[in-house]
C-alpha cells in the first residue's frame, strides 16, 4: 500500500455518481435478494394459519432431519479437506509458473463447466461401474476393484470433482500475490523450505485458504444434486430434505424453517470469510 | 582490508538465449562498501542473487572466504540481503520481521528481545515494534528491513536499490544514515544502484556494468575523472564525448584543432574518444580560444549555468559560473590535464550505446 | 529434476481428475448401444437424430437464450453498479458489498427456493421469464466482481485529464475510462453466461412445467437413462467452446523478452 495514494485530494471515482446510478441495481436486489430472503423468514417462522411459530426450526432436531443434516456436515467437511489437501500443492505449482500463464490456468479450472454440470457427474456412474474404467484400470495394475457407487464415499467424490476448482482459483489467486522477495527474505533470515511454507507462504495465503473453504464448504453442506446421482437417493442430506419439502410435500414452511437453519451455517462461514477477508474484496474467482 | 570476502570466478548466467553476465570474474574485500552501478539489464542485479543464492551461475565459482557456496542454500549463507521494495513480512510486526531470523537459529528470548531494541534504536525507530509494516512510510519500512538483516550479524550486507522507491530528499538522508551504519557495523555492503550519484557518495570501490560486462572498477574519485571508455564517461556525469585523432604523444586533434594533454601511449595519428566533463571546458574570449563558436543555449543551474557552445559542428555541453547571452561568440579551452583520451569501443556492444546518445 | 517430474505428475493426475468425466461424456456420444453400460460399436448416428430431437432443441434454445439475455442484464445493471458503488462512502459501499455477496455466499438450493417463494407470492406465471429473471440475480455479482478490480485500479486523473482536454463527461467516459474497464466487463459477461449455462439448481425451482434448459432435461431423463443425443449435444458445446478459446488464446500478443532487450540498449541514459 502506498501511503501518499490515500491522502491525494483526488476523489476515488471524478465521474459523477449520484444515487440513481445505484439505483437500479439497489431496486434490484431488493426485489429478488433481500425481499425472497425475507420470505424464507416468514414462512419459516409461521405455520400454515400465519402464526408465529418455531416448530418448523425446531424440527432438525427431529432424528431423520437432525441425521441428513449430520451427514451432510460430515461428508461436506470431508470432501473440503480433501479439496484444500489437494488443491494447496497444486495451486503452489501453478503459481510458481508466473503470471504470463494465469489466464490460461483461470482457463482451464472453468472450461469443464461448459459441458453440463449434471452430465460430467452421471459420467462419474459410468467411470465407477463394476466394470467400468476405473476398475478396469484397477485390475490391470493387479490392484482390488472399487465399490463404492451409491456410497458416501461416491458422494464425497462427486463434491470433490465438482467443487475442487472453487478451491483451487483462490488459492493459486492467494499465491501469485505473494511477493516472490518475501519468500526470498525468509530463506535469506535462514529459513528452511518447511519454515518458509508454514511461517511466511501459508500464513500470507490464509485470505485464498478461508475463500476456498467456503466456495467449497457451503455448496456441498447444501447439495442435493450430488447425493441424488451418486447417492443411489438412498442417502439423504439436508439438501434433500429440503428440496423434498418444496418440490414434493408442498410444505414450504417446513422447507423454510430447515433453510433457516442452513443459513445460519453459512453465517458463521461468511463471519469467518469478513474476519479474514478484511479488504472486502470478495471471493476471488 | 585486504582479505577477500567473496570472489567471483567466470561467472556466466544465461536467461532465454540471452546472457545476462558473460564470464564475470570479481572480488569483495572484508569491510569494503562496493556498489554495483548500471543502467537496467547490466547484469547488476543479478550478480547480487548470485552472491545472495537465489540464483546459480550456469558457469563459474562463488567463493566467500575461500570455500565454494556456488550451491549453497541462501538460507545457509552467512550473508542478509536488504531487498528492492523491502520485502517486509506482511502479517507480522514490526518487531516479529526483525526477530524472524533469530528465531529460526533458536536464540533465547531475551538476546531476541535484546537484538530488536538495539536494532530499532540503531535504525533510529525505537517504539515500533508493535506496528504493522503497512502502517510504516518508505523509509520507516527501509530501516525496518536493514534492522532486520542486520540484527542476523552477517558478515556481508547485500542492498538492491535499497533507496530506489524513496524520495530525493530521503534518499540523501538515507544515503548519510547507510554510510553511518556501515561505520557502526564494520561489515562489508554490497550494493546495486542505477544512480550513479549514490554511488559517488557512498561507495569505497565503484563496479560499472553493462550488458553483462564489467566496464570498469576503481574509486569513486577515479571512475569520475579517468573514465576507461565512452560508456563509464557518460553513464557516470555529463561529459562530452568527441571523436579525435591522437596526433602524437601529450597532443590530439579535437575538430580539426590541437589540443596538448597529458595522455601518452596511444601511438600516432591514432582515432580515439576524448572525453572533456562540462565543468572542465573554460569560455574565453574567442580570439582566446583554441576553438571559436557561439552559445545557443542558456540555463540557469542554480551553483551553476548551463550553456551549449556550438563551434566546428559540435555542441559543448558547458558548466560555468560566469553567464554567456545566447548569440555570444566565445572561445574554448581546455587544460591540459582535464582531457581523457580513450581508446575506440572495439565491441559492437559499447558502439551501440555510444549511438544511443 | 526429481522434484519437477513429480510436480508434472501431480499437475497431470488433477486434470486427468478434472477431465475424465468429460472424456467420457464424449465417448459414450459415440457409443451405438442405447444405454451407457456397454459399448454397442462407433457411431455418429446420435449426433445426426440430435437436430430433429424437438424436445432437446427446444431445451437448447431456452438454455442459450436465457444465458445470452441473462448475462446481457446481468453485465449491464452490474457495470452501473460497480461504477456507483466505487464512488459510493465507505459506510454504504460497504452495505452494497455484502448485498452483492449473498447470493454468491448463500447456497444455491436457498436463493433458488427464496426466488420461488417470491414469485409463487406474487403469482407469476412459472417459466421462461422467471428463469430469466432468477439467473439476472445470480449473475449480476459475477459482473460485479469482476469490474470492481478494474475500477480500483483505474488512476482517476486519466478521467479528469480526458475533461480537461475538452471532452465532455460522457464522451471522457467512453473514450477513456470504459476502454480500461472492458477487460473486467467482458470477462464479467462471460463469467455470467457461463455460470447461467451451467446453472441447474435455481433453474429446478423457478422453472415451470413445459419449460426446460438443458439441464433440468437431463435431471428428469436420470431416471429412466440419459438419451444418447444428450452426450453428443454436450460434447458439441465442449467442443466449440474449446475451440473458440484456442483461437482466443492463440492470438498473437506482444512478447515481452522483445521489449526488455529494446530498452536495454535504449538506457544509456
Amino acid at each position: 500500500m502506498n501511503k501518499s495514494s490515500k491522502k491525494t485530494a483526488v476523489p476515488r471515482t471524478p465521474w459523477p455518481t449520484g444515487r440513481y446510478m445505484a439505483a437500479p441495481y439497489l431496486l434490484w436486489s431488493a426485489a429478488f435478494i433481500l425481499i425472497p430472503l425475507a420470505m424464507i423468514f416468514y414462512y419459516g417462522l409461521t405455520d400454515k394459519s400465519g402464526a408465529f411459530t418455531l416448530e418448523n426450526v425446531l424440527s432438525i432436531g427431529t432424528p431423520q432431519h437432525a441425521k441428513a443434516l449430520l451427514i451432510a456436515l460430515l461428508l461436506s467437511l470431508v470432501s473440503t479437506l480433501i479439496c484444500l489437501l489437494l488443491a494447496y500443492p497444486l495451486a503452489m505449482i501453478l503459481a510458481r509458473r508466473g503470471i504470463s500463464q494465469h489466464s490460461f490456468i483461470v482457463l482451464l479450472f472453468i472450461l469443464p463447466m461448459w459441458m453440463n454440470f449434471l452430465l460430467r457427474t452421471l459420467a462419474w456412474q459410468t467411470l465407477l461401474e463394476k466394470t467400468g474404467v476405473i476398475n478396469s484400470v484397477l485390475s490391470f495394475l493387479g490392484l482390488p476393484a472399487l465399490n463404492i457407487i451409491n456410497t458416501p464415499a461416491a458422494i464425497i467424490l462427486g463434491m470433490v470433482y465438482n467443487f475442487l476448482p472453487f478451491m483451487v482459483l483462490p488459492l493459486y489467486n492467494a499465491l501469485t500475490k505473494i511477493d516472490g522477495n518475501v519468500v526470498n527474505a525468509a530463506h535469506d533470515l535462514g529459513a528452511n523450505g518447511v519454515q518458509t511454507f508454514f511461517r511466511v507462504i501459508f500464513p500470507l495465503s490464509l485470505p485464498g485458504v478461508i475463500s476456498g473453504i467456503t466456495m467449497v464448504f457451503v455448496p456441498a453442506l447444501t447439495t442435493f444434486v450430488i447425493s441424488n446421482l451418486l447417492g443411489g437417493s438412498k442417502i439423504l442430506l439436508i439438501g434433500n430434505v429440503i428440496e423434498q419439502e418444496f418440490t414434493q410435500a408442498s410444505n414450504w414452511h417446513l422447507g423454510s424453517g430447515l433453510s433457516i437453519v442452513l443459513m445460519a451455517f453459512i453465517l458463521v462461514n461468511m463471519l469467518l470469510t469478513a474476519i479474514f477477508d478484511k479488504n472486502g474484496e470478495g471471493t476471488s474467482l | 582490508m585486504s582479505t577477500r570476502l567473496i570472489d567471483l570466478q567466470h561467472i556466466t548466467k544465461i536467461y532465454d538465449n540471452n546472457t545476462v553476465l558473460d564470464d564475470m570474474s570479481l572480488y569483495i574485500r572484508e569491510n569494503e562498501f562496493l556498489t554495483l552501478l548500471g543502467p537496467s539489464g547490466c547484469g547488476k542485479t543479478t550478480t547480487l542473487r548470485i552472491i545472495g543464492g537465489f540464483e546459480k551461475p550456469d558457469q563459474g565459482r562463488v567463493l566467500f572466504h575461500g570455500q565454494d557456496i556456488t550451491s549453497l542454500p541462501p538460507n545457509k549463507r552467512q550473508l542478509n540481503t536488504v531487498f528492492q521494495k523491502y520485502a517486509l513480512f506482511p502479517h507480522m510486526t514490526i518487531a516479529e520481521n526483525i526477530a524472524f531470523g533469530l528465531k529460526i537459529k533458536g536464540k533465547t528470548k531475551s538476546y531476541i528481545q535484546d537484538k530488536i531494541r538495539y536494532a530499532l534504536k540503531l535504525v533510529n525507530l525505537d517504539g515500533y515494534e508493535n506496528r504493522m509494516p503497512d502502517s510504516l512510510s518508505g523509509g520507516q519500512q527501509q530501516r525496518i528491513a536493514i534492522a532486520r538483516a542486520i540484527v542476523n550479524e552477517p558478515k556481508l550486507l547485500l542492498l538492491d536499490e535499497p533507496l530506489g522507491a524513496l524520495d530525493l530528499k530521503l534518499r540523501q538522508d538515507m544515503q548519510y544514515e547507510l554510510i553511518r551504519l556501515k561505520n557502526e557495523l564494520g561489515i562489508t555492503f554490497i550494493y546495486v544502484t542505477h544512480d550513479q550519484e549514490e554511488a559517488l557518495t557512498m561507495s569505497d570501490t565503484i563496479v560499472v556494468m553493462n550488458q553483462g560486462y564489467i566496464q570498469q572498477i576503481g574509486t569513486p574519485e577515479k571512475i569520475y575523472n579517468e573514465p576507461e571508455n565512452a560508456f563509464v564517461a557518460d553513464f557516470i556525469g555529463d561529459s562530452n564525448i568527441i571523436s579525435g585523432i591522437m596526433i602524437r604523444d601529450e597532443l590530439v586533434s579535437i575538430l580539426g584543432q590541437h589540443f596538448p594533454c597529458v595522455d601518452k601511449g596511444f601511438g600516432t595519428n591514432k582515432p580515439v574518444d576524448v572525453v572533456i566533463r562540462p565543468e572542465d571546458v573554460d569560455l574565453v574570449k574567442p580570439e582566446d580560444g583554441i576553438l571559436t563558436g557561439t552559445v545557443t543555449h542558456l540555463i540557469f543551474k542554480g551553483v551553476h549555468y548551463e550553456m551549449e557552445v556550438t563551434a566546428n559542428g559540435y555542441e559543448w555541453l558547458v558548466h560555468s559560473t560566469d553567464m554567456f547571452p545566447v548569440g555570444t561568440p566565445v572561445g574554448i579551452r581546455v587544460d591540459p590535464f582535464d582531457i581523457q583520451i580513450m581508446n575506440k569501443p572495439a565491441s559492437e556492444d559499447e558502439e551501440a550505446v555510444n549511438i544511443d546518445e | 529434476m526429481i522434484k519437477t517430474t513429480a510436480q508434472k505428475i501431480y499437475t497431470a493426475l488433477i486434470f486427468i481428475f478434472l477431465y475424465a468425466p468429460i472424456a467420457t461424456l464424449i465417448v459414450l456420444s459415440f457409443n451405438a448401444s442405447k444405454t451407457r453400460a456397454k459399448w454397442g460399436g462407433f457411431t455418429v448416428k446420435w449426433y445426426a437424430a440430435l437436430f430433429d430431437n424437438a424436445d432437446i432443441m427446444q431445451a437448447l434454445y431456452n438454455t442459450l437464450a436465457i444465458a445470452l439475455l441473462s448475462a446481457i442484464f446481468a453485465t449491464l445493471i452490474g457495470t452501473v453498479a460497480a461504477l456507483s458503488i466505487q464512488g459510493m462512502k465507505k459506510r454504504s459501499r460497504a452495505i452494497l458489498i455484502s448485498i452483492t455477496n449473498i447470493p454468491m455466499l448463500n447456497a444455491e438450493i436457498v436463493t433458488g427456493i427464496s426466488l420461488m417463494l417470491l414469485f409463487l407470492t406474487v403469482g407469476a406465471r412459472f417459466g421462461f421469464g422467471t428463469i430469466l429473471l432468477s439467473h439476472i440475480t445470480f449473475n449480476i455479482p459475477y459482473v460485479i466482481l469482476s469490474v470492481m478490480p478494474r475500477l480500483k485500479q483505474l488512476n482517476p486523473s486519466v478521467y479528469e485529464a480526458a475533461l480537461d482536454l475538452g471532452a465532455s463527461p460522457w464522451r471522457a467516459f467512453f473514450k477513456v475510462v470504459f476502454p480500461e474497464l472492458l477487460p473486467g466487463v467482458l470477462s464479467g459477461f462471460l463469467m455470467a453466461f457461463t455460470m447461467s449455462l451451467d446453472d441447474f439448481i435455481i433453474t429446478h425451482f423457478t422453472k415451470g412445467p413445459g419449460v426446460d434448459t438443458l439441464s433440468t432435461k437431463i435431471y428428469t431423463e436420470v431416471k429412466k437413462g440419459i438419451k444418447p443425443e444428450m452426450y453428443a449435444l454436450s460434447t458439441l458445446i465442449f467442443v466449440t467452446v474449446l475451440v473458440l478459446l484456442l483461437l482466443v488464446n492463440k492470438a498473437p500478443r506482444p512478447k515481452e523478452k522483445q521489449t526488455l532487450q529494446g530498452t536495454k540498449k535504449g538506457t544509456a541514459k
